[in-house]
């Protein structure tokens, strides 16, 4: 028995479940949830030891042997990615705490979220295709109620759109999973790889893989069919709009990564080239989008689309160090796009705005604000010493040595264009004056209120993991590779989940 | 039998991309149910329609005699009509509130968090 790989699941549904007995309480709601995020930290960093140790980790559900039951697996990059979720649940429910309106801990809040984080954990340990598919949805369901709270006409729209593409995706999901079940006859991954092998019809294999890579490529808001991101991700409460931003579209990511070096691995040639120019897409046009944006959250939104590239480049050049760049890029992005988000949260809260155009005059009173902006931004540019710049090295320099030119150097042109979004964002919300007509009484206030400080400890918090990252990379980049090995032989993976077959 | 079905699933797609790209939004969730049944139908399809027995194996054999029909795609299907079901459910709120808030049915004046 492995608990730790089924406990990452367990938690957070228990801590929603819990949430919807004590809906009257939003006290005790909100003490559960801050518990149960500590929790949820506390399981992943013990996944992450013991797949440290062992490798793999392997549970079969119910103990049903693969390829019959269900089976739950660990390698190295779902541990790192449930640890991010640790960490992101975690900073989200204190930011909660103070930023969530008590209307919308009256509609629910907490509970979904919770059912959010237990979907979004599935999804990165499940070993079984269509289990995969499900935990999507428990993630979607719970990311369409979330996006809605409050009911606003922004709100709304955003919505109609987010819904409905997520549904196309799903639907498209769907599919391939039938016509690969009718191919293959298994539902398990790695059985999935093995006698993928073995099939004459390459055709029909090509058909599928790019089917998958619709599916996700829609969820984790690739180039052509992003669109949806940037129109909804700013229209919900701020700190749904960080914990999307954070853990949904990297789990598209993840599924691409865990299909596309598992399964799909026989014609790179054709998959990887394909992925490679879509990933050069998706660097481009987020960041020629967010160049052309006034509001705070929507350049954030178009910048999480260009950095899903640098991802995507990582996994479409297929080299050990792509792959060890596309995994560190994953770490660094997570934590400071959702830092970034709670930061515009906190603008929001002191000058009533998003709209840079009405924000103005932050550096001057909150010194401590625009410094923690600061290091994330830059981050995210790619100025060393700060986390974005190693990840962002290892990627272009795994470029250079596969020779891949074009797209190296549209990765380098993306790193200025991101460095002119956020100069743009210093320099209006932070650098220029407090224009006339927006209410800057509370930015005069001398001492910062009790719920103001509960917004700013996981921005500190965020900020202070960038900054480790960046001057103590060493570690980071160990585990990175550990779990690049484990992803360019897929042999290992199967072994551990088929080797306990009699 | 598999031509015939193969057939109804192909009507069924083209049928619910066409609702789709229609301006009405009650006629984007008509289309969204289409195509999950479309879905079904397709996994139902390709795992093979095969007439069999119920995959009971008899006491003390190790393999079950003669053909017996795989449960595994309906087992899939049910799950996947359970989950479209309530996904299902929470458009039909969704376009209700949307309505309500924005006073159109029409995608095409829904532009404002657009670019």
């Amino acid at each position: 028995m492995s608990l730790e790989v089924a406990l990452p699941i367990v938690i957070p549904l228990l801590t929603g479940a819990l949430c919807v007995l004590f809906w009257r309480s939003n006290i005790m709601q909100r003490i559960l949830s801050v518990v149960g995020s500590i929790a949820l930290l506390a399981v992943s960093i013990w996944l992450l030891t013991s797949v440290y140790d062992q490798g793999h980790v392997v549970m079969h559900m119910g103990n049903w042997m693969a390829p019959f039951g269900i089976t739950l697996v660990a390698d190295m990059l779902s541990a790192i990615m449930v640890l991010l979720t640790g960490m992101m649940a975690l900073a989200i429910a204190i930011y909660s705490l103070a930023s969530a309106s008590t209307t919308h801990e009256k509609f629910g809040y907490y509970p979904l979220m919770h059912l959010l984080l237990a979907g979004v954990a599935g999804s990165f340990l499940t070993g079984d295709i269509f289990n995969l598919y499900v935990w999507f949805e428990v993630m979607l369901v719970a990311s369409f109620a979330l996006l809605v709270l409050g009911g606003e006409r922004a709100q709304m729209e955003g919505a109609v759109k987010y819904v409905t593409l997520n549904l196309l995706s799903s639907a498209i999901f769907l599919s391939a999973v039938g016509l690969l079940y009718g191919v293959v006859g298994t539902l398990n991954m790695a059985d999935i790889a093995v006698k993928l092998g073995e099939v004459e019809n390459t055709g029909l294999v090509d058909v599928i893989a790019v089917m998958f890579l619709v599916a996700f490529g829609i969820k984790a808001a690739a180039f052509p069919l992003f669109f949806w991101l940037p129109a909804s991700y700013h229209t919900g409460p701020v700190a749904v709009s960080a914990l999307f931003a954070g853990l949904l579209t990297k789990v598209g990511v993840y599924a691409l990564f865990r299909v596309f070096t598992l399964i799909f691995n026989n014609a790179p040639e054709f998959t990887h080239e394909l992925l490679l120019w879509i990933a050069a897409g998706t660097m481009l046009t987020g960041v020629l989008g967010a160049a052309a944006q006034f509001e705070f959250r929507r350049i954030l939104s178009f910048h999480i689309v260009s950095q899903i590239g640098y991802m995507l480049l990582g996994l479409a050049l297929y080299t050990p160090l792509a792959l060890i760049g596309g995994v560190f890029y994953i770490m660094h992005h997570i934590i400071v796009k959702t830092n970034l988000f709670l930061i515009s949260g906190i603008a929001h809260r002191l000058l009533g705005t998003y709209d840079l155009k009405k924000l103005g005059g932050l550096y001057k009173s909150k010194p401590i604000l625009s410094l923690l902006f600061l290091i994330p931004a830059l981050s995210l540019a790619g100025i060393p010493p700060l986390s974005g710049f190693f990840a962002k090295f290892i990627v272009i320099r795994a470029g250079i040595e596969a020779e891949a030119w074009v797209v190296t150097g549209i990765a380098l042109l993306v790193g200025l264009l991101t460095l002119y979004s956020m100069i743009k964002i210093w320099a209006e919300a932070f650098w220029k004056k407090l224009p006339d007509g927006t209410d800057g009484a509370s930015l005069e206030r001398g001492r910062t209120s009790g719920s103001l400080m509960l917004m700013y400890a996981p921005v500190v918090a965020l900020a202070a993991c960038t900054l480790l990252i960046g001057l103590n990379g060493q570690p980071i980049y160990d585990m990175a590779e550990f779990s690049a090995r484990q992803l360019m032989d897929p042999s290992q993976y199967i072994n551990a989940v088929l080797g306990g077959r009699p | 039998m598999e031509p015939i079905l193969a057939i109804a699933v192909g009507l069924l797609y083209a049928a619910a991309i066409y609702m789709m790209l229609r301006r009405s939004i009650v006629k984007l969730v008509i289309g969204l149910m289409l195509l999950s049944n479309a879905a079904n139908l397709l996994i139902f399809t390709s795992a093979g329609v095969t007439r069999g027995a119920p995959p009971l194996i008899p006491e003390g054999a190790a393999l079950p005699d003669g053909v017996v029909a795989d449960p595994l795609p309906q087992a899939l299907i049910l799950t996947a009509i359970v989950i479209a079901f309530g996904v299902l459910a929470f458009a039909v709120v969704l376009i209700h509130r949307a309505y309500a808030i924005l006073h159109t049915d029409n995608l095409d004046q829904m532009k404002d968090t657009d670019t």
